[in-house]
């Protein structure tokens, strides 16, 4: 690791102050992705700012149809929350599944969804719950959130503070996790809002994408069977040596389809 | 640098350490409590399992001023004053839990951290729990073995005899 100077605000407003006062500074949050980048060297930040002494990014809460989240909330407490598992229960399920107790215990919403890694769980649930990402400065809806491969649409200087989630009606998450790194090769989150359908896909492309062929046939038939026809292109997916973009291809029907028989 | 301060096994204790110091590196180094240990460095193997304010973490993957005002306990500071075991340090022992015993400070910790919110946990749940622990010698079959007698030993009932 690099040398770098480290400090921990105790407001939103003073870390928000750190951030953009210095080009080079970074955010850690869980530190469950970015410590190990530390310690590959592949990042070299001038300055830390450590989100974990801030109390305005920590809680969970019932809201407005459905359930809001600070952005420093790590895995193991959604996924143990008594709020979230009895309004959205899919959203619980799927942080039990992130990484192991251990990064769960670190590891938090805000620091996932900012680093949007291509294999990451989250993002896939920001776009399947119909979330909105509020920061520091406004709020984003999901489906403008995700940008690309570790892209987002934060600014330089802008901090997640909390996440809505929108109850749907049911949902589940379906993971093809890869057996050495519990990474999702790809994951398939699928829920229901009266006779809308999401499909989110996660793991198999740059960043977690809709599936839309999907979430049209499921539309009208909320059936395992309505996706069976459908054929996904292989051509933008990702290929690598845990799964080449084909079995990605064959992996995104079968994932969404399991999901949706979960949900039934 | 900067002076950090924890609480450690009960013990107020504080040390100077840069920014970059991990939480593994200022209790292996700076205060010589080497029963945690290093072993991938990656965040994988969970050797280097202890606990921050009640829950486990991977003391390589956490920087010491993280930790800084926490109450941390190590695999030091299992045992009782007087020396007599933690239930689940005695069951490793009783079931041969151990083959090398490099994994063992991070499993015993992991396990603790399960028991302390399920009592009663089937043998799938303490093989789930023990994703993020890995033993090279593969010595996993006593390992479940053992907790699964700990916490029937903690939940007041007798352990099952060692075979």
């Amino acid at each position: 690791m690099y040398a770098f100077e480290y400090k921990r605000p105790a407001s939103l407003a003073e870390a928000a102050q750190l951030l953009s006062g210095d080009d080079e500074a970074k955010l850690v949050a869980g530190g469950q992705t970015f410590i190990p980048t530390l310690k590959q060297r592949l990042a070299q930040p001038s300055t830390v700012i450590d989100l974990g002494a801030i109390g305005e990014l920590a809680g969970i809460r019932e809201e407005a149809g459905g359930v809001t989240i600070g952005a420093m909330t790590r895995h193991g407490q959604v996924a143990s929350n008594d709020v979230v598992r009895r309004v959205i229960p899919s959203l619980a399920g799927m942080a039990e599944v992130i990484g192991d107790p251990q990064v769960r215990n670190l590891g938090t919403l805000g620091g996932s969804i900012a680093n949007n890694d291509p294999a990451a769980d989250y993002p896939g649930a920001l776009l399947a719950l119909q979330a909105t990402i509020r920061t520091n400065k406004r709020e984003i809806a999901a489906d403008d959130f995700l940008t690309g491969m570790f892209d987002t649409a934060l600014e330089a200087d802008e901090i997640i503070k909390e996440v809505h989630f929108k109850k749907p009606d049911v949902g589940h998450y379906e993971k093809f996790r890869n057996p050495a790194s519990r990474y999702a090769i790809v994951g398939a989150y699928v829920t229901r809002y009266g006779g809308t359908v999401r499909v989110a896909i996660t793991g198999a492309g740059a960043c977690a994408h809709r599936w839309s062929a999907a979430e049209s046939a499921l539309g009208g038939n909320f059936a395992a069977d309505a996706v069976a026809g459908l054929t996904v292109d292989a051509g933008d997916l990702n290929s690598d040596i845990h799964a080449s973009a084909d079995y990605r291809a064959h992996l995104v029907k079968v994932m969404t389809q399991r999901a949706v028989k979960a949900c039934a | 640098m900067t002076k950090v301060s924890m609480t450690i096994n009960g013990k107020e204790m504080s040390g100077e350490v840069e920014g970059r110091t991990l939480l593994v590196d200022f209790l292996r180094q700076n205060l010589g409590l080497t029963g945690t240990h290093v072993g991938c460095d990656t965040s994988q193997c969970g050797c280097c399992v202890v606990h921050v304010d009640g829950r486990s973490v991977k003391a390589c993957t956490m920087l010491a001023v993280q930790a800084n005002g926490s109450k941390v306990t190590t695999i030091e500071g299992l045992a009782a004053a007087d020396g007599a075991l933690h239930p689940v340090q005695a069951a490793f022992r009783e079931h041969h839990g151990l083959q090398c015993g490099f994994c063992t400070p991070g499993m015993i910790m992991s396990a603790v951290d399960l028991l302390q919110h399920n009592a009663n946990p089937t043998e799938h749940e303490v093989r789930e729990w023990l994703e993020g622990n890995i033993c090279r010698c593969t010595g996993y079959h006593n390992i479940v073995k053992a907790i699964l007698a700990a916490a029937e030993s903690m939940r007041g009932g007798v352990a099952h005899a060692a075979e």
